[in-house]
C-alpha cells in the first residue's frame, strides 16, 4: 500500500524551540460565542412575545398597564452597574486590587437591589404566571433574565473571593474580571431591550 | 515515513510504535481530543444500535396492516425516540466525534481551544441518553420528536417532560461543541495554512458550528416554553388558553430544519476529502465546495417554515419560503458536481471507503431531489405528513449523513485505531446495506404517493405488500450492522497495524503515526503542499512551501 507516493506529505519541521509553547487563550473569544447563543435564546423569546401580540388571540386589545416608577429606577441601577463594574477592570489593569474590591463590591450591591427590586415588583403585580398569555410571557422573560442576573452576581462575588488571594488578579492576568464585566454587560443589554419591549412598546 | 515514526518516537511515553491501549482513560474525564472523538463516537454508535432496534420494532408492527405486535401508545412512543435518538444522540453526535477527532490533526492543532469544555460537552451525552431510555419506565414521550403542542402537553407529562429535558441537555452538549469548533478552526490553525488552504472538512465543520450555535438556542426558547405549558399549566401554544401552537413551530423549526444542515454539512466535508483521495485526483472545485457550505449555512437559517406549508401559513410566505428552499438546492447542487467531476477520470479504488462515499452521493442526489418536489407548495401539500416525506428524509438521513459516517469510519478507522479494517467484511456491510436501505425506503415513496399517513400503528391493507417489502428491507439494515460491528471490533484488536498512511492522504492527520500520539504534533507541522495536490509532482521534502498549489 505505502509506496513511493508517501513521501509527498511529509511536514518540514521548523524550529524545536516552539516545542514547549503555551496553549493559546481563546477563552475570551469563546466567552463571546457563549453570549451569541445565549442572545440567540432572547430573540427566539423576542419573537415568540412579538407573535403573540400579532397573532395569538389572548394577546389582542388592551395588554394590563404596569407600572413603570419601580422597574425605571431598577433600570437606572442595573444600567449604571455596567459603568461601575468598568471602574473595578480599570482598577485591575493599574494593579489596584482595592479599586478592583471596592467596585465590584459595589456592583454586586447594586445587581442585589435590581433583584430586590424586581422580586418586589412581583410580588405586587396584579397579575400572576397563568393570569393570561402576556402574564406568562411577562414571568417568563423577566424572569429567565432575573436568572441570568443571578448568575452574573455569582460571578461577580467569585471575582471578588478570589481577589482575596493576593496577586491572584493583575494587571496582565485578569480573565476573570473580564468575563464577569462582558457578562455583566451582557445581561444590562438584554435588560435594556426587554425594558423597551415589555415596558415601553 | 521515515521522518514520521521519529515524530512519534518523541511524545509516545512507551517508545514503541503504539502506545498501550489504556482504555481506562475513555471512560474517564480526558480532555484529549482525540479520546472525547472515539468517546463520541463510540457513544453515538451505541445509541445508534438503539434507535436501529426502536425503528426495527416499529417496521415489525408495521409489517400487518392491524396493529398487533405493540400497543398504538407504546407505537407513538417508538417512532418519537426512533427519531430523537438517531437525530441527537446519533448522528449529531457522531459528526462531533469526527469533529473533536479531525480537526485538531488537520489544522496542525495540538487539541481543540477548549479541552475542558470538550469533555463537558461530551459527558452531558451519555446521562441525558440513558435519561432518555429511563423515560420507558414512566411511559415515555409520544408526540412524535417534534414534539407539536397540544398534542405534546395532552399526553404523559413525566415522559414527555423527561423527553424536555433530555434534548435541552443535548442542545447545551451541541452548542458547547459548536464554541469549541469554531474557535479552534478560526484560531488554532498553523500559521501556515491559511483559510483555503483547509481541508474541507474543516469548511463543513465551521459552517456546521455556526448553525448549530446560532439555532440551538431558539429551540431550547421553544422547549422552555414548552415545559410551562406543560408542567405549570400556562398557555403559550394552547389555543383556549389564548395561546398560539403555531409559534412552537416556528421556533422548533428554526432549529430542526437547520438541524438537517448540522447532520449533513459535517458528512460534506468528509466526502469532499475522501472522494480526492481514492480517485487519486484534486478535488474539483475547492473554493465552489467551501463557501457553498458557509452558503448552506446562511440560506439553510431562512427556508425552515416549508415544514408548515399546512400549518395555515400566509400563501406570501409560503411562496417565500418556496423559493428559499429551493434556492438551498443550488449550493448543494454545486457539492454534488464537484465530488463527480473529482470522480471523473479519476484512478477510483473501490474500497469499502469510497463505496461509501458514492452511496451516499447517489442516494443523497435522490433525497436531495425529492426535496426540491417538496418544497414546491402544491406538491407539499398533497403528500404532508405522508411516507413519501418518511421516504425523503431518510434518504437524507440515512443515505446520506448515515452512508457518509460510515464511509468516514472505514477512512479513518486506520488512522483512529492504528489497525486495519477487514475489506471483505466492509464491503458485504456495504452491499448489505445498500440493498436493506433502498428495499426500506425506496418503496416509501410510492406508499406516499399513495397516500398512506406517517405516525400511525394501522393501515388500509392495499398498502400491506408494498409494507412487507420495507419491513424485509429494515431486517436487511439490521442483519448488515453485524458484519460492520464484527469487523470494527475484531480489527480493533486483532486487525492488520495500519501504516501512518495507508491511502497516501495529503491532509495532516496522515502525516503523523496511527495511532496519533498523545499530543499530535511533536513541533507544529507546515503543510508539504495544498491537501488535494493529489497527481501532482511530489513534493520536496524538506523544503518548506510556502505558497499553497493552488486548485
Ligand atoms: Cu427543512
Amino acid at each position: 500500500m505505502t509506496t513511493t507516493t508517501s513521501t509527498h506529505l511529509t511536514t518540514t519541521t521548523i524550529a524545536t524551540t516552539e516545542h514547549q509553547h503555551p496553549h493559546p487563550d481563546h477563552r475570551i473569544l469563546g466567552l463571546y460565542m457563549f453570549l451569541i447563543a445565549e442572545g440567540m435564546i432572547f430573540v427566539g423569546l423576542f419573537v415568540a412575545y412579538f407573535t403573540f401580540r400579532a397573532v395569538a388571540p389572548g394577546m389582542q386589545g388592551d395588554l394590563p398597564k404596569l407600572e413603570l416608577m419601580l422597574p425605571g429606577i431598577n433600570t437606572i441601577i442595573l444600567v449604571s452597574s455596567s459603568f461601575v463594574m468598568n471602574r473595578g477592570q480599570s482598577a485591575i489593569k493599574k494593579n489596584d486590587t482595592k479599586g478592583l474590591q471596592f467596585w465590584f463590591g459595589l456592583t454586586a450591591l447594586m445587581g442585589a437591589t435590581f433583584l430586590v427590586g424586581q422580586m418586589y415588583e412581583y410580588f405586587h403585580l396584579e397579575f400572576g404566571l397563568k393570569s393570561s398569555l402576556f402574564a406568562s410571557t411577562f414571568y417568563v422573560l423577566t424572569g429567565f433574565h432575573g436568572l441570568h442576573v443571578c448568575f452574573g452576581l455569582i460571578l461577580t462575588l467569585g471575582v471578588l473571593w478570589r481577589s482575596r488571594t493576593p496577586e491572584h488578579y493583575s494587571e496582565h492576568s485578569h480573565f476573570g474580571v473580564e468575563a464577569a464585566e462582558i457578562y455583566w454587560h451582557f445581561v444590562d443589554v438584554i435588560w435594556i431591550l426587554l425594558f423597551v419591549i415589555l415596558y415601553l412598546l | 515515513m521515515t521522518t514520521l515514526t521519529q515524530i512519534s518516537n518523541d511524545t509516545t511515553p512507551s517508545g514503541g510504535d503504539r502506545p498501550k491501549p489504556e482504555w481506562r482513560k475513555y471512560f474517564g474525564f480526558s480532555h484529549d481530543h482525540k479520546v472525547i472523538g472515539i468517546q463520541y463516537l463510540v457513544t453515538s454508535f451505541f445509541f445508534y444500535l438503539i434507535g436501529g432496534a426502536l425503528a426495527a420494532a416499529v417496521r415489525t408492527e408495521l409489517a400487518t396492516p392491524a396493529s398487533d405486535f405493540v400497543s398504538p401508545e407504546l407505537y407513538n412512543s417508538l417512532f418519537t425516540l426512533h427519531g430523537t435518538v438517531m437525530i441527537f444522540l446519533w448522528i449529531v453526535p457522531s459528526t462531533a466525534g469526527f469533529i473533536n477527532y479531525l480537526v485538531p490533526l488537520m489544522i496542525g492543532a495540538r487539541d481543540m481551544a477548549f479541552p475542558r469544555l470538550n469533555a463537558i460537552a461530551f459527558w452531558m451525552l451519555p446521562p441525558s441518553g440513558l435519561l432518555l431510555m429511563s423515560s420507558f419506565f414512566v411511559g415515555p414521550a409520544s408526540a412524535g420528536w417534534t414534539s407539536y403542542p397540544p398534542l405534546s402537553t395532552m399526553g404523559p407529562v413525566a415522559g414527555e417532560l423527561i423527553w424536555i429535558l433530555s434534548v435541552l441537555l443535548l442542545g447545551t452538549s451541541s452548542i458547547l461543541g459548536a464554541i469549541n469548533f469554531i474557535v479552534t478552526i478560526w484560531k488554532m490553525r498553523v500559521p501556515q495554512m491559511g483559510w483555503n488552504d483547509m481541508p474541507l472538512f474543516c469548511w463543513a465543520s465551521l459552517a456546521t458550528g455556526i448553525l448549530a450555535l446560532v439555532s440551538t438556542p431558539v429551540l431550547a426558547g421553544a422547549l422552555i416554553l414548552l415545559s410551562f405549558d406543560l408542567v405549570v399549566g400556562t398557555s403559550f401554544f394552547n389555543p383556549t388558553g389564548g395561546g398560539d401552537p403555531i409559534v412552537y413551530q416556528h421556533m422548533f423549526w428554526f432549529y430542526s430544519h437547520p438541524a438537517v444542515y448540522i447532520m449533513i454539512l459535517p458528512v460534506f466535508g468528509m466526502i469532499s476529502d475522501i472522494i480526492p483521495v481514492h480517485s487519486r485526483k484534486a478535488i474539483f472545485g475547492y473554493r465552489a465546495i467551501a463557501y457553498s457550505s458557509i452558503a448552506i449555512c446562511f440560506l439553510g437559517l431562512i427556508v425552515w417554515a416549508h415544514h408548515m406549508f399546512t400549518s395555515g401559513t400566509p400563501p406570501w410566505l409560503r411562496m417565500f419560503f418556496m423559493f428559499a428552499t429551493m434556492v438551498i438546492a443550488v449550493p448543494t447542487g454545486i457539492k454534488v458536481f464537484s465530488w463527480v467531476a473529482t470522480m471523473w477520470g479519476g484512478k477510483i479504488q473501490l474500497n469499502s471507503a469510497m463505496l461509501f462515499a458514492m452511496g451516499f452521493v447517489s442516494m443523497f442526489v435522490i433525497g436531495g431531489i425529492s426535496g426540491v418536489m417538496l418544497a414546491a407548495v402544491p406538491f407539499d401539500i398533497h403528500v404532508h405528513d405522508t411516507y413519501f416525506v418518511v421516504a425523503h428524509f431518510h434518504y437524507v438521513l440515512f443515505g446520506g449523513s448515515v452512508f457518509g459516517l460510515y464511509s468516514g469510519m472505514y477512512h479513518w478507522f486506520p488512522k483512529i485505531t492504528g489497525r486495519m479494517l477487514n475489506e471483505k467484511l466492509g464491503k458485504i456491510h456495504f452491499a448489505l446495506n445498500f440493498i436493506g436501505f433502498n428495499l426500506t425506503f425506496l418503496p416509501m415513496h410510492k406508499l406516499g404517493l399513495d397516500g398512506m399517513n406517517r405516525r400511525i400503528a394501522e393501515y388500509d391493507p392495499k398498502y400491506a405488500t408494498i409494507n412487507i417489502i420495507c419491513s424485509i428491507g429494515t431486517l436487511l439494515l439490521a442483519v448488515s450492522t453485524v458484519p460492520f460491528l464484527i469487523n470494527a471490533v475484531r480489527s480493533w484488536f486483532w486487525g492488520d497495524r495500519a501504516p501512518a498512511n495507508p491511502w497516501n492522504g495529503l491532509t495532516l492527520e496522515w502525516s503523523v503515526s496511527s495511532p496519533p500520539p498523545v499530543e499530535n504534533f511533536a513541533v507544529d507541522p507546515i503543510p508539504a503542499c495544498h491537501p488535494y495536490a493529489y497527481g501532482k509532482p511530489p513534493v520536496s521534502i524538506s523544503a518548506p512551501q510556502p505558497e499553497p498549489v493552488s486548485t
